[in-house]
């Protein structure tokens, strides 16, 4: 049993370098169920880099990323063999990219971007995954009658949320966003920051959000970890780090906000 | 009565590492206490630090030494070295702010983040609804602006949106930043009735007050924060 306060994400001395150039440097934390991490910093301060690696996408030069799994206990996700890591970032695991159509499949119907995660994992019933793709739109606030409509069709914001929505189906327990409000007009922005907060309350989500944008990382994150050259030069509470930061860059950052 | 926070040995200083690392101290070896059925008012000038210290004990705020224990879940709870973790259950289930800013996800109706907090602490959401109408109710706030979000209310009707949320959940600390600081006489009376309700519950409060009849009205005490103040007593 995988206790309310175990780790179930516990990432050590991570290090990626390439070449001579830091990725990202000695990064060190734990996450647990239903927690949400922010990273924020300046781009090219090694967040994206950071995210890759902890997420199995991208092997560090140094360093241990654990998790731990629903069966097998905690495991090291680059000592897993290749097809176990496959499994777990289709089901347990899930990814947000910034830009939709790195993580949708444009030319199927938003049905079929939510039935394939389903597939992926053994599900055969095509009753049950219509009415299950069904059921996710309207959790993501996307009429059914698009269900049979291109993603190509829809506009930024539902895409956003197509993409959320294909994320989710398989219940996973960890997911990795990467700037998600990223390319949104501010209306749709705060929309989805309603959408993802509900969700991530209602299915004890923990999640790890990349955002340069401050007021996201306040509204959404537990906790913060600020980056700059590829290390973590700051991190805590989030309300303390925003309100009272302590190092020099995050000082520049938060003052750095143009106020409304 | 039973102490439910002590502050010990205090001092607090910000450096300003964009402004050439200029350190400015602020407070020095605070000694503050809070039990229960208090009602303290911080004192002290525009500008003397009252809303600094409230924000330390909010643990906003970091201290440069010193310790701030809050009694939480049958212990104390030194909030100057605990983890964000623990902050955040303290925050929820132990002390209440209520700020002067309304800081909320637009597009989320009042009504729903009114009960937030109590939903949080795991009450069924038609409950929760339930206090949230009444509070609302009684600070005025009319039903039809109940499921619009309150950042297009105005200043008056945000702060009292601020009010009935803090006051939403019974929580055993509460500190309140200048909560009648733009309200009209009726509203007024009603969060010194709220205030008085949640002291004889055995409520612990600590609050700004802007005006001397409100502090008259409901305060057991005063801290003067300026003689904490660095350069104080030189």
């Amino acid at each position: 049993m995988t206790k309310m306060n175990d780790p179930l994400l516990r990432v050590d001395d991570l290090t990626m370098m390439y070449g001579d150039r830091v990725g990202c440097k000695d990064v060190s934390f734990e996450l647990r169920p239903g927690e949400v991490l922010g990273i924020v910093g300046e781009s090219g301060s090694g967040k994206s880099t950071l995210l890759r690696s902890i997420s199995a996408q991208q092997e560090p030069t140094k360093g241990s990323v654990e998790y731990q799994t629903r069966i097998d206990g905690t495991r090291d996700v680059y000592e897993m063999s290749e097809a176990q890591r496959r499994l777990l970032m289709r089901t347990d695991w899930a990814f947000v990219h910034q830009n939709p159509r790195d993580g949708l499949r444009m030319n199927v119907s938003a049905g079929a971007n939510i039935g394939e995660r389903l597939m992926a994992v053994g599900d055969r019933h095509y009753g049950n995954i219509r009415s299950s793709a069904d059921n996710w739109l309207g959790k993501v606030e996307i009429a059914s009658e698009r269900l049979d409509d291109l993603p190509s069709t829809f506009s930024g914001g539902m895409q956003q949320r197509l993409q959320i929505a294909r994320n989710l189906v398989t219940s996973p327990r960890l997911v990795f966003m990467d700037e998600p409000t990223g390319g949104l007009d501010v209306s749709v922005q705060a929309r989805l920051l309603d959408l993802l907060r509900g969700l991530v309350h209602d299915l004890n989500l923990a999640v790890i959000i990349v955002t340069h944008d401050l007021a996201v990382a306040r509204l959404l994150s537990h906790r913060l970890m600020v980056m700059q050259q590829g290390k973590v030069i700051e991190s805590g509470l989030t309300d303390q780090v925003l309100d009272d930061p302590q190092h020099a860059y995050t000082q520049l950052l938060v003052s750095s906000i143009l106020q409304n | 009565m039973s102490e439910m926070l002590h502050a010990q040995n205090v001092s607090k200083s910000f450096t300003l590492h964009t402004q050439g690392s200029v350190t400015i101290p602020v407070f020095n070896d605070i000694e503050f206490s809070l039990s229960a059925g208090d009602c303290i008012a911080l004192t002290g000038e525009s500008g003397s630090g009252k809303s600094t210290f409230m924000r330390m004990l909010y643990a906003n705020y970091t201290c440069s030494s010193g310790s701030i224990n809050v009694r939480h879940d049958g212990g104390w709870l030194d909030i100057t070295t605990a983890s964000p973790h623990a902050i955040l259950d303290m925050r929820k289930r132990t002390m209440g702010y209520v700020s002067q800013f309304l800081r909320v996800i637009p597009r989320v109706p009042t009504l729903e983040i009114v009960a937030e907090p109590l939903v949080a602490l795991g009450t069924s959401r038609a409950d929760a609804t339930a206090k949230a109408r009444g509070l609302l109710s009684r600070l005025r706030i009319p039903e039809r602006l109940w499921q619009l979000s309150p950042l297009t209310f105005s200043g008056g009707e945000q702060q009292r949106v601020n009010i009935a949320r803090g006051f939403i959940a019974d929580y055993p600390v509460m500190l309140l930043d200048e909560p009648t600081a733009s309200l009209d006489v009726d509203n007024r009376a009603t969060v010194l009735a709220l205030i008085e309700e949640a002291k004889s519950r055995g409520a612990a409060i600590a609050g700004i007050f802007h005006d001397h009849e409100t502090r008259d009205a409901v305060c057991t005490g005063s801290f003067d924060v300026t003689s904490f103040k660095v350069g104080a007593n030189d």
